[in-house]
Parts: C-alpha cells; structure tokens; sequence
C-alpha cells in the first residue's frame, strides 16, 4: 500500500502541496485528478522519489521514501514501472531496445530470452513490428504504447502514469484508457495515474481524488466524485470556467 | 522589525549576501556532482559500452576538426617564427621553437578549445535535452544511476581522448611547420628535424601531458554539469550550452597559465 502523510512542498517560498494526504490500495487504480498547475506533477515526484518534501511521509509497502538512502529508495524503485507524460523513450535506442533496456541493465536474462520478452510486450500493447523504428519515427500514441512496454515489461507491482493520453485524440485516449484497464486486470499491478480526462477515467478508476490547492479535496470510487457536493469537484468535472467562484473562493 | 530607512540601507548588504551564498551553493553542487561521477568511475558496475560510445562522441568525431586546426597553427607558426628567426640568423632553430610552442602550449590548450567547441557543446545538449524530455528521470526511476550512463563515461572519455587528441594535433602542426619552413622556405630538413632532438625533452613532453589530461577532465565535467543541471525548455538548453563552452574555454585558459607556472 502507498500512504501518503502530510505531505508539503514549496519552491522559492510558493507552497505547491499543503499538507497532502492519500492512501492507495493494493491493486487499485487510483485516478488523481486536478487543473494544472495544482501540483500533481510534484506530487507525482514525490511517490517516485525524485522530489524530497519539506514536511510529511511518503510511505511504500511501510518504507518511508523521505528518511532513507538512495539505495532503499532504489530498492522500492525495483518495484516500480513508470510512463512518462512524453514517453521519455531514450531517443538514441530503436523502440525494441527501449522495451529490452530495463531487462539488460537489471537482469541477467539472455538476449534471445529478452528478445522474445520485448517482442511480447510490443504486441501487448498491439506494437508488432515496430520493434526497430526510432521513437522519433513514430506517432505520439504510439510512442505512448511504446512506454507503457517499456514500463511493463520487468512486471512492476506498482505503475505510475503520468498523463498518459494528454495531446492524443479522443479515441487514441479510449484505446490507451482499455490499454491501461486490459494490462492491470492481467497482470494486477498497482497504478496511480495523474489525468485530466474527464468523464473518460471515470470508467476505469477504482479511486479518484481530486488535488486543488496542494490538498486532496475529495478521494473516493467515481461515483462518489461525480456525485460529490463539493463546488470545487463539480466545477472541474463540468469543465466550468471560473466564473462559478468556486476554485477563486478556495484559492 | 527594522523601519523603512534601515532597511534601506541594509538591502545592498542582504543582496550580496544572497549572491554570495548562492555562489558557495552552486561550489558545492558542481564539486560534489564530480565526486559522485568519481565514485561511480570506482564502484561497479562499469559501463563499458557507454564508455566506448563516449570516445567515439569525443574523440573519433573530433579528428578532422583537431587535424585541421592543428596543421594550420603548425603552417602559421612555421611562417611567423622562420620570419622572426631569420632577422637574428637562427632559422636553425625553428623546428624546436615549433614543437616547443606546439608540445608545451598551444597543442594542449587549441585541441580542448577545439573539442569544447565541437563535443562539449554536444554533451551539454544532449544531456541537457535528456533532462527536459525527462530521459534523465526515466533513468532514475529505473533504480539505474545517470551518472554511470552519461556523466562518468564522459569524463573517462575525456581523460583517454584529450591526450590523445593533443598528440595529433602536434604531430601534425609539427608537419604543418616543416611543410612551410622546409618545403616552401628552403630550409634544411636534417636541421628542422635534428634540433627539435637536442632540444625537446620528455618534461615538455609530460607538461604538455599533464595540461591536456587536465583539460579533459574540466572540459567534460563543465560540460556534463552544465547539461545535468540545465533550465527550463529549450532556452534552457541553449544558455547551458553556451556557458559549458565559456566557462570550459575561461577555466583552461586560467588552468593553463597555473599549470605552465607550477611545470616550468
């Protein structure tokens, strides 16, 4: 289980997370959803460990990642898989080599065991044959697809997602979405994913919490959140410019 | 709380102090960003192949450019120095004049000028834009070391390819000089040749040695530095750029004079 404890951040004296809190289950997907610029990026850093909080805990499988070494904090990594907002494929490999390189720098598999590994994971992810294109060679939901390889392939118990459909059409959004949904009922892993598509992620999220202002508002299954009373909640999943006063009158 | 005229008075002080302090911070980053690179250099495991790509990104790349400017200064310095040797008869001397200026001095310091130029600039941009497409992150999150990947194999790379690149830009400056002072100037190969023997010794073999090997360590320690901790976007990526390539040129020009001083 991830917890998160009071969780606070501020750059140049700007707070960007107040006292956050969360909790995420075994084998959920967990949906953190939020406008931009509320920090859910940096918070996102946080549960990878590459942001340290001036205050709070960020507890994974009861380590603690804000009061360790690196080495611990790269033991808990081993467990992680995590999809960039751009892919961040390395853009010197072909896609193959971007899928086989977590299992030839990490492992001691073969390279016709990972070969044939990289070419499953590919075809997961409905990617046959692109094995020996650049990323720059391919489209954006592709490269999306790539990543989402790339993450899986050492069998990860928790995978992050960070915007993994932002700039795609909406049935590439669809296709990630079922993408995403089909993997974790295969292989059971654990995700948090941050996202902005709206009422799309409420069709494969178990949890949804909303972050505003550094703090998660409102966390609970999606029909808790679409029927939620909070003025905050509603405005965002209606899209509701800020004339409704809503996000002025928390701000 | 001071009131308004104190404070006043008291901000030039607080602005030094602030810049001052953020001088001191930014030490401490880019030395203890060496030592991490120089504990990855002796802790495995080692990355032999991004090593083997580094030398190539470095040092293979950078030939055509160091055979150029090196046969050039050579050229220039054969025709200055026989110019200014014949007005006191001592035209027998240029060949060592040559090789000394080029062994000593102006080998070591053009070669790291002239790869700065060529591969440091690349290191730091490319480095630089593996940060912000978050290629850096990938990596980190990965539980793999960036610095065993790019920041390590870099400055290995350095400190094999800078010697070895200044010894080819003196070979071929040497040649440059005789190629002007022998064949277009008329004078004696035996005596081009024969005096640079007498007169060049293995320290101003090794001092030039010492320059070059140190220079590539600044130069890709700059250079890495500079791209591993670059700013937002792509002016980001371009103003590291172009401080890796002046600050690495200001700092061998400055390392050269101390290290000329020290190995007289």
């Amino acid at each position: 289980m991830i917890k998160v404890e009071g969780l606070t951040k501020s750059f140049d004296g700007q707070m960007v997370l107040r006292g956050l809190e969360l909790e995420v289950r075994d084998g959920s997907i967990t949906i953190i959803i939020g406008r931009s610029g509320g920090g859910k990026s940096v918070f996102l850093k946080h549960l990878l460990g590459l942001l340290r909080p001036d205050a709070g805990r960020v507890l994974v499988g009861g380590v603690d990642l804000t009061g360790v070494s690196r080495r611990e904090i790269d033991r808990v990594r081993d467990r992680y898989g995590v999809v960039f907002q751009g892919g961040a494929l390395f853009d010197s490999l072909t896609c193959a080599q971007n899928v086989a390189f977590p299992l030839r720098e990490k492992t001691r598999l073969g390279r016709a065991e990972i070969t044939k590994r990289v070419e499953v994971g590919l075809a997961q992810v409905g990617l046959e044959g692109v094995g020996p294109k650049y990323p720059e060679e391919i489209s954006g939901g592709m490269r999306k697809r790539v990543a989402i390889a790339r993450a899986l392939i050492t069998e990860p118990e928790i995978v992050f997602f960070d915007e993994p459909t932002t700039g795609l059409d909406p049935i590439l959004v669809n296709s990630i979405h079922g993408l995403i949904q089909d993997l974790h009922r295969r292989f059971g892993f654990t995700a948090v994913m941050v996202s902005h598509e709206i009422p799309e992620i409420f069709g494969i999220a178990d949890t949804v919490a909303m972050l505003h202002d550094g703090r998660i508002v409102e966390v609970g299954p999606p029909e808790a959140i679409q029927g939620s009373r909070n003025p905050i909640v509603q405005q965002f999943i209606r899209g509701q410019p800020d004339e409704g006063g809503a996000f002025k009158e928390s701000g | 709380m001071a009131d308004a005229p104190t404070w006043a008075v008291l901000r030039p002080f607080e602005l030094l102090g602030e810049r001052v302090l953020g001088l001191l911070e930014s030490l401490g980053r880019f030395g203890s960003f060496f030592a991490r690179a120089v504990l990855s250099m002796v802790t495995p495991p080692f990355k032999v192949r991004a090593f083997v790509d580094r030398i190539d990104y470095i040092g293979y790349r950078s030939l055509v450019i160091i055979v150029l400017t090196g046969a050039f200064t050579g050229m220039v310095l054969g025709l200055q120095l026989f110019l200014t040797l014949s007005r006191f008869g001592s035209e027998a001397f240029l060949g060592p004049a040559v090789a000394l200026g080029l062994i000593r001095e102006l080998g070591p310091v053009l070669a790291a000028l002239m790869v700065t130029g060529r591969a440091g600039s690349a290191l730091t941009a490319e480095i630089g834009i593996m940060r912000i497409t978050e290629q850096i992150d990938a990596l980190t999150v990965m539980a793999l070391s960036p610095f065993r990947y790019l920041v390590t194999p870099s400055i290995l790379a350095g400190v094999v390819t800078f010697p070895l690149m200044t010894a080819l830009f003196d070979v071929v400056g040497i040649f440059g000089g005789y190629l002007v002072g022998v064949k277009l100037l008329g004078l004696s190969e035996g005596t081009y040749f024969g005096e640079m023997q007498t007169f060049v010794h293995l320290d101003d073999i090794l001092t030039g040695f010492w320059k070059s090997l140190s220079f590539g360590v600044l130069v890709t320690w700059v250079c890495t530095y500079k791209g591993y901790y670059v700013g937002h976007g792509a002016e980001g990526v371009a103003r590291a750029t172009t401080q890796a390539v002046v600050l690495s040129s200001v700092l061998i020009l400055l390392w050269d004079y101390f290290l000329g001083s020290v190995l007289r």
